[in-house]
């Protein structure tokens, strides 16, 4: 985490920091019983491979978290995520680097609230988007 | 495209409210799903910071709607391929979901939600014909009744 970001200073165009969430199979596992989604895609790699997958996959509800986590350390702590969602566009593997990044698109006031809209996404080593997203966030004013 | 798959017996069912669900925010839940994600922030780990912070307990990371509560006769039904509907394709994927968010969800809040579907779409892909289901479920804070979140999804089956 790092220093409130306020509405003032943002401008469209402007980058969120990157992080670089775990994906190991351990975190997979940390993941099941936090979601309480026990798929066996996602931790059995014969039962992965059974259904036509190459390799167990990372859920894409981690995957949303993980854009969650982004957006709220970029706005925390006073900002607030309004909105945020994704579509599952590609799978994703365990131990494999993934980024998770976004882009601000658009800055508005609506009544008393100052608003970005972000872009976000996760990327896989081959630089595909594979979770695009957008989402709504409130930041505090000077 | 050939004959569409959406009957009148999948029509039937946009709009109608599927069983209330409950889930509960607990302290443990919050900061399990925090440390699956890779959370840093104590808001979602230590109750005095996050009272310090002007929460009324320990916040529910971004995504985390509650524990859903589990009784044994569930099992069954928590086994089975999500979905359920009378359609002819076998497999199925999560397509996809975002959340709105009208108030903080915190340690302590019971979360009563229940889903609609509000559109079917088929579609051509490049594995094929495929039904997209989109899905909104409302979140209810039972101790007030207060709408806390939506949540709209869609899942494809092929």
């Amino acid at each position: 985490m790092s220093e409130q970001v306020f509405w003032d200073d943002i401008n469209e165009g402007d980058s969120l920091p990157i992080i670089s969430p775990d994906c190991s199979t351990q975190q997979l596992v940390v993941w099941a019983g936090a979601s309480g989604d026990f798929y066996q895609i996602h931790y059995d790699i014969p039962f992965a491979q059974n259904t036509g997958l190459d390799n167990i996959i990372v859920h894409g509800a981690l995957k949303q978290a993980f854009l969650g986590r982004l957006l709220h350390d970029w706005a925390a702590p006073d900002g607030r995520i309004e909105e945020f969602g994704c579509s599952y566009r590609g799978m994703d593997y365990p131990a494999e680097d993934m980024s998770v990044s976004g882009t601000v698109t658009a800055k508005y006031v609506d009544g008393d609230r100052h608003l970005v809209d972000v872009e976000v996404w996760t990327e896989n080593p081959n630089g595909r988007k594979t979770t695009p997203g957008t989402a709504r966030v409130a930041l505090p004013t000077r | 495209m050939a004959e569409s798959i959406i009957t009148d017996e999948l029509k039937s069912l946009i709009g109608v409210n599927g069983p209330e669900s409950e889930a509960e925010v607990t302290t443990t839940g919050c900061r399990l799903f925090a440390r699956a994600v890779g959370h840093t922030d104590l808001i979602f780990y230590d109750e005095e910071v996050a009272k310090a912070r002007g929460y009324k307990s320990i916040v529910a990371p971004p995504g985390f709607l509650g524990t859903t509560v589990y009784k044994p006769a569930d099992a069954e039904r928590a086994s089975a391929p999500p979905g359920g509907l009378n359609i002819p394709y076998k497999r199925i994927l999560n397509g996809g979901t975002t959340y709105e968010y009208y108030d903080s969800i915190v340690a302590g809040d019971v979360l009563t939600s229940s889903s609609h579907i509000t559109e079917f779409q088929e579609r051509e892909g490049s594995v094929g014909p495929m039904l997209i289901t989109w899905r909104e479920t409302t979140f209810r804070r039972k101790s007030d009744g207060k709408v806390v979140a939506k949540g709209s999804s869609n899942m494809i089956n092929y």
